[in-house]
């Protein structure tokens, strides 16, 4: 039950961040989901996550604000307001239909079937050698997943300094 | 199933303002809206009623315990969407230095 209620939180949370019109108001209300998202894993046996979702949360939220402190923008409404937004709400409708039908294939919500971690969960502590499971499997069973995140990151700090960078080739004189 | 459901309609909040919105920031807002939703539904198809969290405890059977391997690849996510939504967020910084400008519909110009 209290899920509904945080889910219900997120849902309204989102819907004020995406209407609201300045954007600092804006981006707060996005980090008022993800902290809705932090307190779902908390409910939801995840406690790894939800430190993390909370850590990566504030430095978003540093770097949003960073992004829109100062610039505003005023929106307007022009003339194919009705049309594009007609479109937009079919396409979400065409899309929930196929989702519903997706979510009768999907196993019972409670009940996971469990078929790879069960073998993680009996091997953690001889073969992995720490106690808590989820640290096992990134660093022990699926580690290359962490190179491949670490990797990430480092391409994503390239890409960031190669967009920022002050001074072109071209513009030197 | 309505939890499911609650989190496809937070997907689709998520989308409307992908796809409907024209400020950039508001593009990047429905981004991360989209990515929470995605990790709330990892995280909720490997729930088992009434479980614990997957960490053992010295003289307790381990029985009953939530799925460990979408938190495991979950963990991954949120912080790969962390340096996406940063890099996002630098070229939108990027266009505003240049066009002055968060108005998608209005950066049309070439730049040399």
């Amino acid at each position: 039950m209290e899920l509904h209620l945080i889910l219900i939180f997120m849902i309204c949370a989102s819907i004020m961040a995406v209407e609201i019109k300045d954007l600092i108001s804006s981006v707060i209300a996005l980090s008022a989901v993800g902290l809705g998202l932090c307190l779902a894993f908390l409910v939801l046996k995840a406690p790894n996550l939800a430190i993390t979702q909370l850590v990566v949360e504030i430095l978003l939220v540093i770097v949003l604000i960073r992004a829109t402190i100062k610039k505003d923008l005023p929106l307007v409404r022009d003339g194919r307001w009705l049309f594009n937004t007609v479109s937009t709400l079919l396409f979400i409708g065409i899309f929930l239909t196929f989702g519903y039908f997706a979510l009768k294939e999907l196993p019972n919500f409670g009940q996971p079937t469990m078929l790879v971690s069960r073998e993680y969960l009996a091997n953690s502590l001889t073969q992995g050698g720490l106690a808590n499971i989820v640290t096992a499997i990134t660093l022990n069973f699926r580690r290359f997943d962490a190179l491949a995140e670490a990797s990430v990151l480092f391409t994503a700090v390239i890409a960031v300094l190669a967009i920022t960078r002050k001074t072109g080739k071209a513009h030197d004189k | 199933m309505s939890l499911y459901f609650l989190c496809f309609m937070l997907f689709c909040v998520g989308l409307y303002c992908l796809v409907r919105k024209r400020n950039i920031i508001k593009i990047v807002i429905g981004l991360g809206i989209i990515e929470y939703s995605l990790n709330l539904f990892f995280i909720l198809l490997g729930y088992r009623t009434q479980g614990r969290a997957p960490i053992l405890i010295s003289e307790q059977e381990l029985i009953n315990t939530v799925d460990p391997l979408p938190q495991a690849m979950v963990l991954t996510t949120i912080v790969v969407g962390l340096a996406v939504m940063v890099t996002v967020v630098s070229l939108a910084l990027r266009v505003y230095e240049k066009y002055g400008t968060f108005d998608i519909t209005k950066i049309r110009r070439l730049k040399g």
